[in-house]
């Protein structure tokens, strides 16, 4: 998922280049030039029911936004931590080989004999890195084995990819942008790389790809979507803890998914009405 | 491996992706300079609007300040963006629900309403030395003139009606600016060190004090390098300034802290843990403490004492990097505070600043210096001083 470029914004730097080889780049051309996107803008809110691949830019034909919503479904329950979803994610879209920056990762909450709360961690913690022996590599260290565990739990967690995301909301030049079919993207050739969005998420989803200099998440895999396959996390996953589907289709996994169980999502107060869907967590998970 | 720079050793649970601190120094030296510029233009208004007539000795070299000052405060944003090349994106294509986006408007137009207003302040001199100099620097002044030469009493007037409508619009301007840099951090619901509906006007207060603490201390460095005594009736002016701001910036940040306390909402243990802990020293101490409190009391003691004389103009320069240390500890243990309190609630990180690069302490540094540098030149250019700008300074007593 490298070039997803949003029709809107095709339509709006078509409509400021032409604008700006019309006049002079001076101050007065930036308020203009201000207005001029409010135009395009509007002009292309009239044009957004139309199918995303008729906006040219779009990776995959035939493919018609309107007509998926698409959602996430995590059943805590099932993972075994084995973290097969974090390297396929890695390789899948070539985000960087390190111990800090991830598009999905898996929690571990534990609970101690005699201890009230949890002791949560992650593939990157360092002991957990020394037991992979690669930063590139990934595995949960059995560091709890000389002590009594009342409760223990794994929660793979990735962009919730928000009906009122903050990520969206706080982008300076719009280059992050909510799909028609619910998944947010980002424009990496429209991205500056200030990083508000990185600040703004509340779930710690995004990070900043220091190589390209832009911001990256998880996109669902929408390179893959698009085309009728799963993310490369879910297709991963032995044991069936990742559901993904479209919740227009009643009878996809991640609308049973739903239908069949009390769900619940991540830190709903705050308002971002997030789109991963979680059975089997417990208080401890934001 | 790509270079990673700031990866942050961390304690408890912090999310994978928080290891890596995103906003340096840089971002804390922004709304610092904003907040000189926004300071320093309070002067020159509560002269040239309010009437502050004590303050007429630092006016000019109040908008020399803020100007210098104005021309640095994009760099720490530009240098800090992954593609610099784009950041006019901001401007031409503003996503107008980013708190963000205003920033080249407000910037644009207070740098305008600057030079504008400057201009006319200057522009007796302006004249004045484009017909005295026949020289490169007499071309230069000459086309400063704008081919106006016109420096007749009506004309006069007719500038100073509009440096007094400039120094109204500014006020809104510089401390729009400003307010908006506390609506940044304010606005993020994410953090709970910065979300809060006071941050905006925390950062304008402290923003003022900072800004005629600065005029304090080039005021006072100034007339010792020129050689001339103090004007102890500004000096004092500036003081009672800082001194009344002073107390309002303190409530505020009193008030912010007490809220997160008192409401404690998810996570306050955590914000408590790290008060207690690695923010004892900067916050507390330096910021609150050495930083505000302490000065507060001096500038008090010799208020209530009269003090006048060496004392005075010792008391309130000490005061004045006192309080302008103390709100650069404002700017950090915001900005970098808010970063070092994971978003889990659970965990704290440990910012690792370095010293080189261009996000180190450094370039840091460098970027506070080198507006007095510009100032320096520019006070050459435009003598701001009483004796020597007479006509142009003395331009209230014909309105």
């Amino acid at each position: 998922m490298k070039k997803v470029s949003n029709p809107s914004l095709a339509a709006r730097r078509s409509f400021l280049s032409k604008l700006a080889r019309a006049a002079a780049c001076t101050g007065a051309l930036a308020g203009a030039g201000a207005l001029g996107v409010g135009v395009a803008k509007g002009a292309s809110a009239k044009t957004e029911a139309k199918p995303a691949a008729e906006g040219g830019s779009f990776p995959t034909k035939d493919y018609d936004w309107t007509k998926h919503q698409w959602a996430f479904g995590v059943d805590a329950t099932k993972c075994i931590g084995c973290l097969r979803c974090v390297e396929a994610c890695k390789v899948e879209n070539d985000v960087p080989r390190n111990a800090h920056q991830f598009r999905t990762w898996v929690e571990r909450y534990v609970y101690l004999e005699g201890e009230d709360r949890a002791r949560i961690d992650s593939q990157q913690d360092p002991v957990n890195i020394a037991a992979s022996g690669s930063e590139k590599e990934y595995r949960f260290a059995n560091r709890y084995k000389d002590q009594k565990v009342d409760k223990a739990f794994f929660v793979p967690k990735l962009c919730n990819q928000c009906t009122h995301p903050a990520c969206v909301q706080v982008c300076p030049v719009g280059a992050t942008y909510k799909t028609e079919d619910g998944v947010v993207l980002i424009d990496h050739d429209y991205c500056i790389g200030c990083r508000y969005c990185v600040q703004a998420c509340p779930y710690g989803a995004r990070y900043f790809n220091e190589e390209h200099g832009v911001s990256d998440k998880c996109t669902w895999c929408y390179h893959r979507i698009t085309k009728g396959m799963q993310p490369a996390c879910v297709e991963a996953c032995p044991v069936g803890a990742r559901i993904f589907g479209d919740i227009k289709d009643k009878q996809s996994p991640v609308s049973l998914f739903i239908r069949n169980n009390r769900v619940q999502v991540l830190r709903p107060e705050t308002g971002n009405a997030p789109n991963v869907f979680y059975v089997g967590i417990d208080k401890e998970v934001n | 491996m790509e270079p990673l720079i700031n990866v942050a050793p961390y304690t408890g649970w912090v999310y994978p992706n928080e290891t890596i601190f995103e906003w340096s120094v840089l971002i804390a030296v922004y709304p610092y300079l904003t907040g000189l510029v926004a300071g320093a233009f309070t002067v020159s208004s509560l002269y040239q609007v309010f009437g502050f007539e004590r303050l007429k000795p630092v006016a000019h070299l109040a908008l020399l300040t803020s100007l210098c000052f104005m021309f640095f405060v994009p760099l720490p944003l530009l240098l800090h963006l992954g593609h610099p090349e784009r950041a006019f994106n901001a401007t031409i294509t503003p996503h107008w629900s980013s708190a963000m986006a205003m920033f080249g408007y407000f910037a644009s137009f207070y740098v305008a309403l600057l030079l504008l207003e400057t201009w006319f302040a200057y522009r007796p001199f302006i004249v004045e030395k484009a017909q005295q100099r026949k020289d490169l620097l007499g071309t230069f002044y000459r086309i400063l003139t704008l081919g106006s030469y016109d420096v007749s009493d009506k004309a006069l007037r007719y500038d100073q009606k509009w440096i007094l409508w400039l120094a109204i619009a500014g006020i809104p301007g510089a401390h729009g600016l400003h307010g908006y840099v506390g609506f940044v951090f304010g606005s993020i619901k994410a953090r709970e060190w910065w979300s809060s509906d006071l941050m905006p006007v925390i950062f304008l207060f402290s923003a003022i004090i900072s800004g005629v603490s600065l005029l304090a201390v080039i005021f006072v460095v100034s007339s010792k390098l020129r050689k001339i005594p103090i004007d102890l009736a500004c000096l004092k002016g500036l003081a009672y300034t800082i001194w009344g701001f002073i107390m309002v910036a303190l409530v505020l940040e009193g008030l912010e802290f007490a809220n997160i306390v008192y409401k404690g909402r998810e996570g306050v243990e955590m914000i408590m843990e790290y008060v207690t802990g690695p923010l004892l020293v900067p916050y507390f101490i330096l910021q609150f403490a050495i930083g505000a409190i302490l000065p507060f009391l001096w500038l008090s003691y010799m208020i209530w004492r009269g003090t006048t004389g060496r004392a005075l103009i010792a008391g309130v320069t000490t005061c004045a990097c006192l309080v302008l240390f103390s709100v650069f500890m404002m700017r950090w243990n915001v900005v970098i505070g808010g970063q070092e309190i994971s978003k889990t609630g659970k965990g704290l990180l440990s910012y690792q600043m370095t010293l080189f690069g261009k996000e180190g302490a450094l370039m840091a540094a460098a970027l506070i210096i080198a507006p007095f540098l510009v100032l320096v030149v520019l006070t050459r250019l435009f003598p701001p001083w009483e004796d020597h700008a007479k006509s142009s300074s003395s331009l209230r007593s014909h309105a």
